[in-house]
């Protein structure tokens, strides 16, 4: 028997095609209406478009540079300088917090009473207060309350601490150091093969070779050894005191130490309970038999336990590596010079070109987070195969 | 079995000195950490309470009050206080926001009991009828209740404000977002996909800056939002974006043949999500949707950059105030800013752990 | 999905619909909407109470009286350095009266109107008194503090690349943060215009420690701002303060402007109204300088109030006394 027949426009397939239509016609006319009000409205102000503002002279100093920068550099270049800050403090919060946070979240599993509370207590603490909240205390109310250039905390010259920031020597590289920085490369290249080469050695006879005394050798040895060759390629840069605050030496302004240090430690928190939650995922067994094999609980977790976890860590980790480098654009709050406290902050207000920047601002932190979307679904293809479903 | 006396176990074996034991020292490791995390908790612990309890200024109006303290300055907390919980809403019209808030949290409460009868409707009416009530009363305009602008909104008033326009515009919109983006359509499921992935893609603060510099220029000619309104927008949108994927998540944990069933019923597509597939989507993710509530709560404190003066605002402004500058003002005010927030967001969490709890109920063996 | 944010926004808009014309605006409102500062003691200040007090205050209620014949007429509405122009350009307020200073590129390329100087200042530099410095040429290798989106910045970039020095400078976005950094020492010298420096000195813990060194380092016309666009706005908040300037010249000040409305002399007949329909040509009532004079005083007395010998600011004079008086204080004639 044929199917009944029906009027066209009953046809579901026709009815999605007449939806979509008029989805797309509702977007458009959208899209029309809002750029013809947003071309009328620049035009009445006399706001300049486009982005050929990147190139005009920026004018203004910038506090934290970590590429050349002056005030005769364009827009443009002020944007990079903001970039850069923002991936610096992304990059140091990020490995803190992975730290802080593989430790909180086993201790939260720990045996010990006291550890497990305390990590908890942390937690809870930290994940419930908003990091604003977080970041302005850090700076407002700990980091200002250090003393100033004149009476700082110091050790000799070797660390100096006030509210300024911190102050430590600084190794300079001079000509012909590049023979130590490929020396160090090549002890660090023999040391992890030596290491391989003993784990097979295990693998195949059982007898593990002892070569914890030709680890340092390598390491610190052929790279010693190049120093002495190329007449100590190396000077000390040591922070002293001149005129307003201490110069030389490597300097941590407090607006980077402020917002590293409130991230990581609000992200750690984070990344504690998704340590948790992975380490809770593994199966019981593993930890029994680990037991039962007569590993202590460190050995367990090592080499048994953590990297079943990491397969159900690593996704929600990339994301709050993600979240962490959103959040830098806190630093506007606390006058550090991130790319949203440059650019859609200062430049934006030099030159009114609200919608370029704001896009161009936006467009930047989409890339980022695309390139860790993609990176993470590459990682779980990779492993998606292998491991239960 | 004669004579056998029971012998009682060791008396380092139980009771407390055989918890301390087992939890605290059990291994020389576990010893040393213990040792070491009691002299770092006596070390910190007691100076903290100290500067908060016992030498603080509890009395006082003025700044001479706390101008000689070594602790915490309470009376700039309490002489501040109405502007913390209002804002700079009219001293005479402050019963608005008080009505305000006692039926929120009766409202709420009625919803977090858990033997009140008639959730649903509580539910409802929360989600209706007290948005409406409270835009009335706090604005006024209506029923001869004078203007209070939106400008005035401050404290904790208006971080509750944003919060919950915010966790109320963003459930549907997320779950709308959430269905269109596993439509068939494909325009539909485009359109969605884009929208969540470039709003959860950029960072909070640059929405905010959306809504206060660039939002006016795409409003016609004569159109102009309230600051507030325009803020509101911005943070439902983006927050509809994350509750669109922890929406997503839910349907997709939901097994096919719930819809099949349902067009086996002869359900059309809105009836079976409607009655069928949501119900249980939601409940499967009821946990994390709480979490995003308690996000989007912290988040609310950003409105203060874009000049809002929210808790978080009111405490900033407050710290140079010429009559209580001191350096402990602004540690206080940071302080009770934040135990605020973490007694709403603790809260929040708690129940979301209940919730879990109860609805885990049926899958524990 | 769109159509769902179209009603969304149709609902929740608490929108009032302008017309080009700010004066019909306002006279529809019932008061005049002035952008304010969020706290510059003698510019723009609300007390414990929320009364707002000070030199830019005072011209909006000016231009209130002007309008209303209400000095009350007026709803002051803070905004940040950073968000003034976008907020005046929105259409949030009809004035901006917020210490804003009068660039070439603001007038000409952000779409905003100065209708007049109502204080002539230099961007300045505040230091520690233990410092022990006298000039700001002293200041080689220091850490300036100041705000975001001011001239500021740009200033104090100028100055210090002129004249070869090393400096690093830190912005902040909001005044507090700016002025505790400032006290608590992470700066060596706060920048801004010298009239907020002397506003800004009163919020510190102490400040009998803090001085304002001599040099000024650029021209700062600070002055109120319109939407570029609404000729006949901008005439009549440019007359009113023209009005007030004229007033002290020719010597009306509240106390006598009542008996000077039986002056012979012209140029008073004309100011108060007596002569002449120089207020309707604004859109006024004749006497509409009287009004103001007589509610608010000429700018003198404006002046007195807000940061005079009688205030903690006690900021001289200066540039800001009439052209005849040895300041560049000059309004065109009315007539």
């Amino acid at each position: 028997m044929a199917p009944a027949r029906h009027a066209w426009w009953r046809d579901t397939k026709w009815q999605a095609v007449l939806y979509q239509a008029l989805v797309l016609l509702a977007l458009a006319a959208l899209l029309a209406w809002l750029g013809h009000n947003a071309a009328t409205a620049l035009a009445r102000r006399h706001v300049a478009s486009g982005f050929a503002f990147l190139d005009k002279t920026a004018g203004f100093g910038i506090s934290q540079t970590l590429i050349p920068y002056s005030e005769e550099a364009s827009y443009g270049r002020a944007m990079l300088v903001g970039l850069v800050n923002t991936l610096a403090v992304s990059a140091v919060s990020i490995v803190l917090a992975t730290l802080i946070g593989f430790l909180v979240g086993i201790g939260r599993l720990s045996g010990n009473w006291l550890v497990a509370k305390l990590c908890t207590v942390y937690v809870e603490t930290l994940r419930n207060i908003p990091l604003l909240l977080q970041v302005v205390f850090w700076y407002f109310g700990v980091l200002q309350a250090l003393p100033g250039p004149r009476d700082s905390l110091k050790l000799g010259a070797w660390f100096v601490l006030n509210n300024r920031g911190v102050y430590v020597p600084e190794l300079v590289f001079a000509a012909g150091s590049w023979i130590v920085v490929a020396a160090l490369g090549l002890g660090l290249a023999a040391a992890f093969g030596l290491y391989r080469w003993a784990q097979a050695t295990q693998l195949r006879t059982g007898h593990r070779p002892a070569i914890w005394w030709a680890l340092p050798l390598l390491i610190l040895g052929l790279p010693a050894v190049a120093t002495v060759a190329a007449h100590v390629p190396f000077a000390l840069s040591w922070p002293a005191l001149a005129g307003f605050s201490y110069d030389g030496g490597l300097q941590i302004n407090p607006e980077f130490a402020g917002l590293c240090l409130a991230l990581s430690l609000y992200t750690a928190a984070y990344i504690a309970e998704i340590v948790r939650a992975g380490l809770l995922s593994v199966a019981r067994g593993q930890g029994e038999a680990a037991a039962a094999l007569g590993l202590k609980r460190s050995l367990a977790l090592r080499l048994v336990l953590v990297p079943q976890a990491m397969r159900v860590i690593i996704p929600p980790l990339a994301s709050e590596y993600l979240s962490l480098t959103k959040n830098s654009s806190l630093a506007i709050a606390i006058g550090y010079s991130d790319l949203v406290a440059v650019f859609a902050g200062t430049v934006l207000t030099q030159t009114g070109q609200a919608i370029e920047i704001l896009m161009l601002t936006m467009a930047i932190y989409l890339a980022l987070s695309l390139v860790t979307s993609l990176a993470m679904n590459l990682y779980n293809r990779a492993h998606a195969k292998e491991g239960f479903a | 079995m004669s004579g056998t006396a029971f012998r009682s176990p060791p008396v380092h074996h139980v009771g407390a000195l055989g918890w301390l034991r087992a939890n605290l020292f059990s291994s020389i490791a576990n010893s040393i950490l213990t040792v070491l995390i009691l002299a770092l908790l006596a070390w910190t612990i007691p100076p903290l309470l100290n500067w908060a309890i016992f030498s603080a200024v509890w009395h006082g109006t003025t700044r001479a009050a706390c101008s000689d303290a070594a602790g915490a300055c309470w009376p700039y907390i309490w002489q501040r206080m109405g502007q913390i919980v209002y804002g700079f809403y009219d001293f005479d019209q402050r019963w608005r926001p008080d009505i305000v808030y006692a039926l929120g949290a009766v409202g709420l409460a009625w919803l977090v009991i858990p033997r009140a009868p008639r959730k649903g409707w509580a539910g409802i009416a929360l989600l209706t009828l007290y948005p409406l009530v409270s835009y009335v009363l706090l604005s006024g305009g209506w029923f001869g209740l004078p203007v209070v602008s939106t400008e005035r909104w401050g404290g904790l008033l208006l971080t509750l404000v944003v919060a919950a326009v915010g966790i109320v515009v963003s459930l549907p919109l997320g779950i709308l977002l959430a269905l269109g983006r596993r439509s068939e359509l494909p325009v539909v499921r485009t359109l969605c996909i884009v929208f969540i992935e470039v709003w959860r893609g950029v960072p909070m603060i640059t929405v905010l800056f959306i809504a206060s510099s660039m939002l006016p220029l795409f409003l016609p000619d004569g159109l102009e939002f309230d600051k507030l309104v325009r803020a509101l927008i911005a943070v439902a949108l983006f927050n509809a974006a994350y509750m669109a994927e922890v929406v997503r998540a839910g349907l997709q944990a939901l097994s096919r043949g719930q819809r099949e069933g349902a067009a086996a019923l002869g359900l059309g597509y809105w009836r079976a999500t409607g009655l069928i597939v949501l119900p249980q989507a939601l409940r499967i993710v009821l946990p994390g949707i709480v979490n995003n509530m308690i996000s989007m709560f912290k988040d609310t404190s950003l409105v203060s950059i874009i000049g809002f003066f929210d808790l978080l605002g009111v405490i900033q402004a407050g710290s140079t105030d010429l009559e209580w500058s001191n350096p402990n003002t602004a540690v206080t005010g940071y302080l009770f800013a934040a135990a605020i927030y973490w007694a709403f967001c603790f809260s929040m969490s708690r129940y979301s752990a209940k919730l879990e709890n109860d609805l885990a109920a049926g899958d524990r063996r | 999905m769109r159509s769902v944010l179209v009603g969304l926004l149709a609902l929740l808009a608490l929108a009032s619909a302008a017309e080009a014309n700010t004066l019909d605006t306002v006279r529809k409102n019932g008061f005049v909407r002035c952008g304010v500062s969020e706290g510059q003691p003698g510019f723009s200040n609300p007390d414990a109470h929320g009364n707002w007090t000070g030199i830019d205050v005072d011209y909006c209620r000016a231009v209130a009286v002007a309008i209303f014949n209400d000095p009350n007429k007026v709803r002051f509405m803070p905004v940040s350095f950073a968000e003034r122009f976008t907020a005046l350009q929105a259409g949030q307020f009809d004035i901006l009266s917020h210490n804003t200073t009068w660039t070439m590129d603001r007038d000409v390329a952000q779409g905003l109107e100065f209708i007049g100087t109502i204080f002539y200042d230099g961007q300045g530099f505040m230091v520690r008194k233990s410092l022990n410095i006298k000039s700001a040429l002293q200041l080689n290798g220091a850490t300036l503090c100041t705000q975001t989106g001011t001239t500021s910045e740009l200033n104090a970039a100028d100055f210090f690349r002129s004249h070869k020095l090393q400096y690093k400078i830190l912005v902040y976005q909001k005044e507090a943060e700016y002025i505790a950094a400032y006290d608590a020492g992470r700066c060596d010298a706060a920048t801004t215009d010298r009239s907020g420096l002397a506003g800004d000195r009163l919020k510190l813990k102490n400040p009998a420690d803090h001085i304002l060194l001599p040099d000024t380092i650029s021209k700062e016309p600070l002055g109120p701002a319109i939407r570029q666009g609404d000729q006949q706005w901008g005439d009549l908040c440019r007359w009113t303060l023209f009005a007030l300037v004229n007033a002290e010249e020719l010597g009306v000040s509240s106390r006598t402007v009542d008996a000077m409305l039986n002056s012979p002399s012209p140029e008073i007949r004309r100011l108060l109204g007596k002569e002449g329909a120089f207020g309707a040509e604004l859109g006024l009532s004749n006497d509409w300088a009287y009004r103001i004079v007589k509610r608010l005083g000429n700018y003198g007395e404006i002046y007195e109030r807000g940061v005079g010998a009688g205030t903690p600011l006690k900021l001289p004079r200066g540039l800001n006394a009439l052209w005849n008086k040895g300041g560049i204080m000059y309004a065109p004639p009315i007539r």
